[in-house]
C-alpha cells in the first residue's frame, strides 16, 4: 500500500526546522529516532491531568495513572506477542535491561567456568555487562566472527556452543552494519541443548514485526526512544519460568512483599524487577508510541524503509572510493560507509553544516571496527518520516565534501 | 609575536570567509599543511583519546619557551590543532598559563571546543596548559 509519507511527518514538529540554514534532514535514527506529536500530547497529559505515584495509591489520580501504566504494558505484551503482561519488565532501555539481566541470571544461574556467548557485531551495551561477570564470577565470554559482508559466521557459532554455554546473548540487527542476524536459527541451535538465548532487539523492535513466542526466544529487549518513544523507557521480556527463577535486580520500594530486619520477601513478576517509582510517564509514552507503528502498520513501515535503504545503497555508491561496510544480505534501515581515507568526524561535521544529520565514529561497537581496522564509519539510518529526496540531499553532500577532499 | 598578537592575525585571515564551507577547506589546507609530528612521539602517553577523533601531543621546553607539536587522524581537528599549536608555541609558560584563548570563538569554530564535542580538542587546550604548568615548576 501507498503511505502518505507528507502526513507522517507533519506528526513529527522536530522535523519542521532549519540546521545551519538549511532544512533539517535527520539520518541518526538508529541512536534515536524523533517523537510523533500523539507521543507528546500523552506525555503532556500525564503531568497536566493525571501525575500521581502509580500502585499502592488509594486515591482517584493514582488509580488512573497506574492504570495507563498497566495499559502501556499490555500494550508492550501485544506489540511482542508475549504469553503475560508480567513478562514485560519496564527499564530505562535495551542497556539497563541487559545489565538487569546479567546480574539477576548471572547471579542466579552462572558460576566460574560458565561461558556466555555473543557476537562480534554487538553494542558495548551487550558486551560490558558480561565481561563484567567475567570479573565477578569468572565466566568466560566466548564471541562469534563476523564476515567481511558482516554476517555472523554460523559454523563457527556452531563450534562455540557447548555444555559449558549457559546463555547465547546476540543483536536481532546491527547497529553499526544493520545486518539482520538469524536468530531463529540461532535460538533453535540454543535450545537444541536447552541453553537460553537473549536477543537484543533494540535496532529491531521498530523495524521487523517481533513475535517472541513465534521466535521462542527466553528474553527479548529494546528501548522506547528508538520506536518513536520517548527516552528513559524500554522492556526486557522474559520467560515466566526464567524471571521467577531469577533473584531480583535492584531492592526497594514496589519490588517487595514483605519487609521486615529478619528478612523480606519479593513482589510477584513483573513487580519484583521494578524497584522504585517507576518512569509511568515513559511507559505511558511508550505505548501510545506502540499505538502509531501500529496505526502505520510496522510492515508498511519496514516495506518502505527497505526501499530508502536500497535506494540509498543504490546512490551512495556512485560514488567514487565510497565503501559500505555491512553488505549483508539482510540488512535493515542502516547504511555505514567511509569515502576513501575521509576521517568520518571529518564528513559528519561537514553534513551538519548543511543540515544533514548522520552519526559518526564506533558506534558502540570497538570490537567491530577492530575487525575491520578503521577508526570508525558514517552512518545514515532511515525512519518512516525519511524520503528519497533527503537522500539525494546525503548523496549530494557526500559528493561534494569528498570533492573538498580530493 | 605575543599570543593575543597571534590570535588577531588568525582571526584576521578567517575574517576574509562568510561561508562554511571556505572556512572549513581553510582549516582542511592547514590541517594537511601540519608537518613536524615525529613517529618517536607517537606514543600512548601522548594521546589524547577524543571518542570521535584522535589527537597527538607532544611538547618542550627550549630555552624557556615551550615548543609543541601536534597532529590528528581527523583533518578538520588537525586544523584546528594547527591553530592552536600556530598560538602557543614558543611561548614562555607563564604566557601560556595565562593567556585568554579567545580566537576559537571569534573564528566561530567555538562549537568544536565545546566538552561535548568529545573530538579531543578541549583536552588538548587542558594538556597544553598542563605542558606549561609542568615546565613552569621545572624551571622554578
Amino acid at each position: 500500500m501507498s503511505i502518505d509519507i507528507q502526513k507522517i511527518r507533519n506528526d513529527f514538529p522536530i522535523l519542521n526546522q532549519t540546521i545551519h540554514g538549511k532544512p533539517l534532514v535527520y539520518l541518526d535514527n538508529a541512536a534515536t529516532t524523533q517523537t510523533p506529536q500523539q507521543v507528546i500530547d500523552a506525555i503532556s497529559d500525564v503531568y497536566t491531568k493525571y501525575n500521581s505515584n502509580i500502585h499502592r495509591g488509594v486515591h482517584h489520580l493514582s488509580n488512573v495513572c497506574t492504570e495507563a501504566h498497566e495499559q502501556s504494558r499490555i500494550k508492550v505484551q501485544q506489540f511482542i506477542n508475549a504469553k503475560h503482561s508480567h513478562e514485560v519488565i519496564f527499564t530505562r532501555g535495551t542497556t539497563e535491561a541487559i545489565n538487569l539481566l546479567s546480574f539477576s541470571f548471572g547471579e542466579t544461574f552462572l558460576k566460574a567456568g560458565d561461558e556466555v556467548i555473543v557476537s562480534n557485531l554487538e553494542h558495548h551495551s551487550n558486551i560490558v555487562p558480561w565481561q563484567l561477570l567475567e570479573t565477578r564470577l569468572g565466566i568466560k565470554l566466548r564471541v562469534i566472527p563476523i564476515t567481511d559482508e558482516g554476517e555472523l559466521e554460523m559454523d563457527e557459532f556452531k563450534k562455540l556452543l557447548s555444555d559449558k554455554t549457559k546463555l547465547v546473548a546476540v543483536a536481532h540487527v546491527s547497529n553499526a552494519l544493520g545486518t539482520i542476524n538469524p536468530i531463529k536459527e540461532i535460538i533453535d541451535l540454543c535450545h537444541a541443548q536447552n541453553t537460553p538465548v537473549m536477543i537484543d532487539g533494540a535496532q529491531a523492535i521498530q523495524h521487523i514485526k517481533v513475535d517472541v513466542q513465534e521466535l521462542d526466544c527466553d528474553f527479548y529487549v529494546f528501548s522506547g526512544h528508538k520506536l518513536y518513544g520517548p527516552t528513559g523507557i524500554g522492556a526486557l521480556y522474559g520467560k515466566e519460568e526464567w524471571l521467577n527463577k531469577m533473584h531480583p535486580y535492584q531492592g526497594g520500594g514496589e519490588m517487595i512483599q514483605t519487609v521486615s530486619f529478619e528478612g523480606t520477601t519479593f513482589n510477584e513478576l513483573p513487580f519484583k524487577f521494578e524497584a522504585g517509582t517507576p518512569d509511568y510517564n515513559g511507559a505511558v509514552g511508550l505505548g501510545v508510541a506502540i499505538d502509531y507503528v501500529n496505526e502505520i502498520g510496522l510492515e508498511t513501515i519496514a516495506n518502505y524503509e527497505h526501499e530508502l535503504l536500497e535506494y540509498a545503497t543504490e546512490k551512495l555508491l556512485t560514488i567514487p572510493g565510497l565503501k559500505i561496510y555491512g553488505t549483508a544480505k539482510n540488512k535493515c534501515s542502516v547504511v555505514s560507509f567511509l569515502v576513501n581515507d575521509i576521517h568520518p568526524y571529518d564528513m559528519g561535521m561537514m553534513l551538519d553544516k548543511m543540515g544533514i544529520a548522520v552519526r559518526t565514529g564506533h558506534h558502540c561497537a570497538q570490537p567491530l571496527m577492530q575487525r575491520y581496522n578503521i577508526p570508525g564509519t558514517v552512518r545514515a539510518s532511515f525512519a518512516i518520516y525519511n524520503t528519497r529526496e533527503e537522500v539525494d540531499q546525503l548523496v549530494e553532500g557526500v559528493t561534494r565534501i569528498a570533492q573538498i577532499f580530493a | 609575536m605575543t599570543i593575543n598578537e597571534i590570535q588577531d592575525e588568525i582571526v584576521e585571515d578567517f575574517s576574509v570567509f562568510d561561508d562554511w564551507m571556505d572556512k572549513y577547506t581553510y582549516l582542511i589546507e592547514i590541517g594537511n599543511a601540519l608537518e613536524g609530528y615525529k613517529d618517536e612521539w607517537r606514543l600512548d602517553q601522548n594521546l589524547i583519546e577524543g571518542c570521535q577523533s584522535r589527537v597527538w601531543l607532544h611538547a618542550e621546553l627550549e630555552d624557556g619557551k615551550v615548543v609543541y607539536s601536534a597532529d590528528s587522524d581527523a583533518i578538520i581537528v588537525k586544523g584546528i590543532v594547527a591553530l592552536l599549536v600556530k598560538a602557543l608555541s614558543e611561548q614562555t609558560p607563564d604566557d601560556i598559563i595565562n593567556c585568554d584563548l579567545s580566537f576559537i570563538e571569534k573564528i566561530g569554530l567555538k562549537e568544536n571546543l565545546s566538552p561535548t564535542r568529545s573530538n579531543g580538542l578541549v583536552s588538548m587546550v587542558k594538556q597544553m596548559r598542563l605542558y606549561a604548568m609542568a615546565f613552569k615548576a621545572k624551571m622554578g
